[in-house]
């Protein structure tokens, strides 16, 4: 735990002098990926005036990725990550397939992506529905801080947590064979693929489908039932109106691999619906502040104050107007009819979550029986062009990748949006009303109600550096700090 | 005419023939010496040092030292391997090896050696970090001197094989680095067809033919389903060298 002093904040909010004002550190945030903290601030009558999450490592990708070569792209920035890889992996080469010239890959080529991509959305929705957030579900945001963790999970329900590691298995397993290794494989290359799924493969992964779908309806079970007994709780913690970003199919039905830039207002009206993905940055700008690493972008149009979004599995699932596979598209039905059409509710995207979980599955077993996988034309190249823009749904919400190359092969500009960076003001609003809403007044701040604050990050499922991850328990320390930085209160674990 | 004789190698007795190498009479018998900077097909240089051996008690390198009757040779020893994995460990620490996104992991000598000989700390030193530019100005190959490992196998092939001088090393030890024979590569003589440029001549990523990085698949890669030096061992020979018998 580090005890560093704390950043210059000029844009604090200071309606009263400065000795007067305190602030507490959640520092780091524990079980999402990455490491962060969260500041709170508390004015003279230890009313919270804002609360804000900051990115504290700095992600240096975009830098040294300049003077590579361009085919280097996808298998170097994939290392962002370890929970998500594929989806860097894959942005980067549907870019490269672009400066390759390649507008349409081989049927077989985009098959192979999309079954790797589904595979690797499933584990990582998995991962977070059950090894980082079902502890606050399971136990209570209130529960004891050495029960909110995977292994009390394991004791308590210890079939759910079997099938969870098994499901996430299956999910790595599904990356292996397309992409060479579980994490940090090297399928997608500039043009297509480099290699086919074989009969054994295949046949190996379909026979376990059956019972996987199963468990992907159990675990969809879970997060229906929580939200659905937590009605109140979900109306009322973190549930906020905004705008909602994400990729569509051209007929609007959800798609992760590809589809039409589609950003709506709270009410579901369309904003903007952008078929030519290279046009993104006609919409979307980014704004910087001097407290995070992370860039807070927004809808042009709207500008920073009212333009900013959600993006992720409830972004998807507002968006869409429906599944594409039969299971999920009942799911959303049920989602809608409980919590509508346009849902603002923060901890809904757990629900959001595992209906994606269930249409992965669903659409797994479908790619699994197309025969396209086992043989055809995995690379094509055209006309050679100087920028691409490669875009995908990540689990975590809309990741862009922008590059500009040379005529040597060598990147020049590199600019990569990830899926965290978007949620970033939707992640510090939500934070902020859940401290206004649960230490407000509160005389001694204890480390169940700073999980409140915690949960609410959580639901967002961020990936907070989308490239260092912790091994261990990763140590949680609260400072209360007056306005000169002098601790006056301190919690750790 | 010539007559085998019979060398020693870690007590096992191994035929040979005048005008072999110790490395030479070993391949032909299936015996593995780990080398990177020899090559099938180029003279050898012993510039490496990896496939040093002690003959009657001198360390010497193995694919330029003639076998001799009745030589005593320590090949496969703790000792004689300890020596190997420190130059190995120290040619890791001289560049820039990063093979998690080097193209030429799975095929890569160096790499395969640091598996061979058992090298999985290697922090032991401190990394050089050289900063050396990328040239990636010819329209064919790129070449990205930070990975190399001054093996000179693109230098003898551009000379011995292809008749130029596309390669040279400048300055010295080290600041010893390859240069190309102009400002850039695509000022050389370099072209489609030169050996120095083939396959298998550079051991490392180096040398980096454009656009086809990553499209051999994880599983069959070179070295993923064996070891560097098997290929010697489970064909008892190389295709250049035979002895007699063989004959």
């Amino acid at each position: 735990m580090t005890d560093r002093a704390a950043p210059t904040d000029p844009d604090i909010p200071v309606n009263q002098s400065r000795s007067e004002s305190r602030r507490i550190e959640i520092d780091p945030i524990t079980r999402v990926e990455g490491h962060g903290k969260v500041s709170i601030h508390l004015n003279s009558a230890g009313e919270v005036d804002e609360a804000r999450l900051h990115i504290v490592e700095f992600r240096g990708f975009e830098r040294f990725i300049e003077g590579r070569l361009l085919w280097e792209v996808p298998v170097i920035v994939q290392r962002l990550c370890g929970i998500c890889p594929v989806s860097h992996h894959l942005a980067a080469a549907k870019a490269m397939d672009q400066i390759v010239g390649v507008d349409q890959l081989t049927p077989t080529a985009e098959k192979m992506r999309r079954l790797m991509h589904y595979g690797q959305v499933l584990q990582s929705h998995v991962l977070h529905f059950f090894h980082l957030s079902s502890p606050d579900l399971l136990f209570g945001f209130d529960a004891p801080a050495e029960q909110r963790n995977i292994f009390a999970v394991i004791q308590a329900y210890p079939e759910l947590a079997r099938r969870a590691v098994l499901l996430r298995k299956f999910g790595q397993d599904i990356i292996e064979v397309t992409a060479g290794k579980k994490i940090h494989g090297t399928g997608a290359i500039p043009g297509g693929i480099n290699r086919h799924l074989t009969l054994e493969e295949r046949d190996r992964l379909l026979g376990q489908i059956d019972e996987l779908t199963q468990w992907c309806r159990d675990a969809l079970k879970v997060a229906e039932n929580y939200c659905e007994q937590h009605l109140d709780m979900l109306k009322s913690f973190a549930s906020f109106e905004s705008n909602f970003l994400s990729l569509v199919r051209e007929d609007g039905a959800l798609d992760l691999y590809h589809g039409v830039l589609s950003a709506q207002d709270a009410l579901g009206h369309p904003i903007f619906a952008e078929a030519d993905l290279t046009r993104f940055n006609h919409y979307l700008h980014e704004e910087v502040k001097d407290w995070s690493y992370m860039k807070f972008p927004f809808i042009q149009s709207l500008g920073p104050e009212s333009g900013w979004y959600r993006v992720g599995p409830l972004a998807r699932i507002n968006n869409c107007k429906g599944m594409t596979t039969s299971e999920a598209d009942l799911a959303l039905k049920r989602f809608r009819a409980v919590l509508g059409k346009h849902c603002g509710h923060s901890l809904a995207y757990h629900w959001a979550r595992m209906i994606e979980v269930l249409h992965c599955i669903e659409v797994i077993a479908r790619l699994l029986e197309d025969s396209d996988l086992l043989t055809g034309e995995r690379v094509i190249k055209g006309v050679r062009r100087e920028e691409g823009i490669g875009m995908i749904e990540a689990p975590r919400g809309t990741l862009i990748h922008h590059y500009k190359v040379d005529e040597h092969d060598q990147v020049q500009f590199c600019n990569l949006i990830v899926s965290t960076t978007h949620n970033n003001t939707a992640m510090n609003r939500a934070i902020t009303m859940v401290a206004k809403q649960h230490l407000n007044g509160q005389p001694n701040l204890d480390d169940a109600l700073l999980n409140h604050v915690e949960v609410a990050v959580r639901a967002y499922d961020p990936c907070l550096s989308c490239a260092t991850h912790a091994l261990g328990q990763m140590p949680l320390q609260i400072e209360l700090l007056d306005a000169q930085g002098q601790r006056l209160q301190m919690l750790s674990r | 005419m010539s007559t085998t004789f019979t060398i020693h190698v870690d007590g096992a007795a191994i035929p040979a023939r005048p005008g072999q190498t110790i490395m030479e009479a070993c391949d032909a018998a299936g015996l593995y010496i780990p080398r990177l900077c020899d090559v099938e097909g180029l003279a050898p240089q012993g510039s490496c040092r990896v496939c040093t051996v002690r003959d009657n008690g001198r360390c010497v390198s193995a694919c330029t030292q003639p076998a001799m009757p009745e030589a005593v040779i320590e090949h496969d020893t703790e000792s004689m391997n300890r020596y190997r994995r420190d130059l190995v460990t120290m040619l890791l620490h001289e560049g820039n090896h990063l093979c998690p996104g080097c193209e030429a992991s799975g095929r890569c000598e160096l790499q395969a050696m640091a598996y061979r000989l058992g090298i999985t700390d290697s922090n032991r030193l401190p990394y050089l970090q050289p900063v050396r530019p990328l040239d990636a100005s010819h329209p064919l190959w790129v070449l990205d001197t930070n990975r190399c490992i001054f093996c000179s196998r693109c230098i003898r092939a551009s000379r011995e094989q292809d008749g130029k001088n596309v390669f040279e090393y400048v300055g010295r030890g080290i600041h010893k680095r390859l240069a190309v024979n102009g400002n850039h590569l695509a000022d050389t003589s370099a072209q489609e067809g030169d050996h120095a440029m083939s396959d298998g001549i550079c051991p490392v990523g180096c040398i980096i033919r454009k656009g086809e990085g990553f499209s051999t698949p994880i599983g069959q890669r070179r070295f993923d389903k064996h070891l560097i030096g098997e290929e010697i061992e489970n064909k008892s020979g190389r295709s250049d060298l035979s002895t007699e018998e063989a004959q």
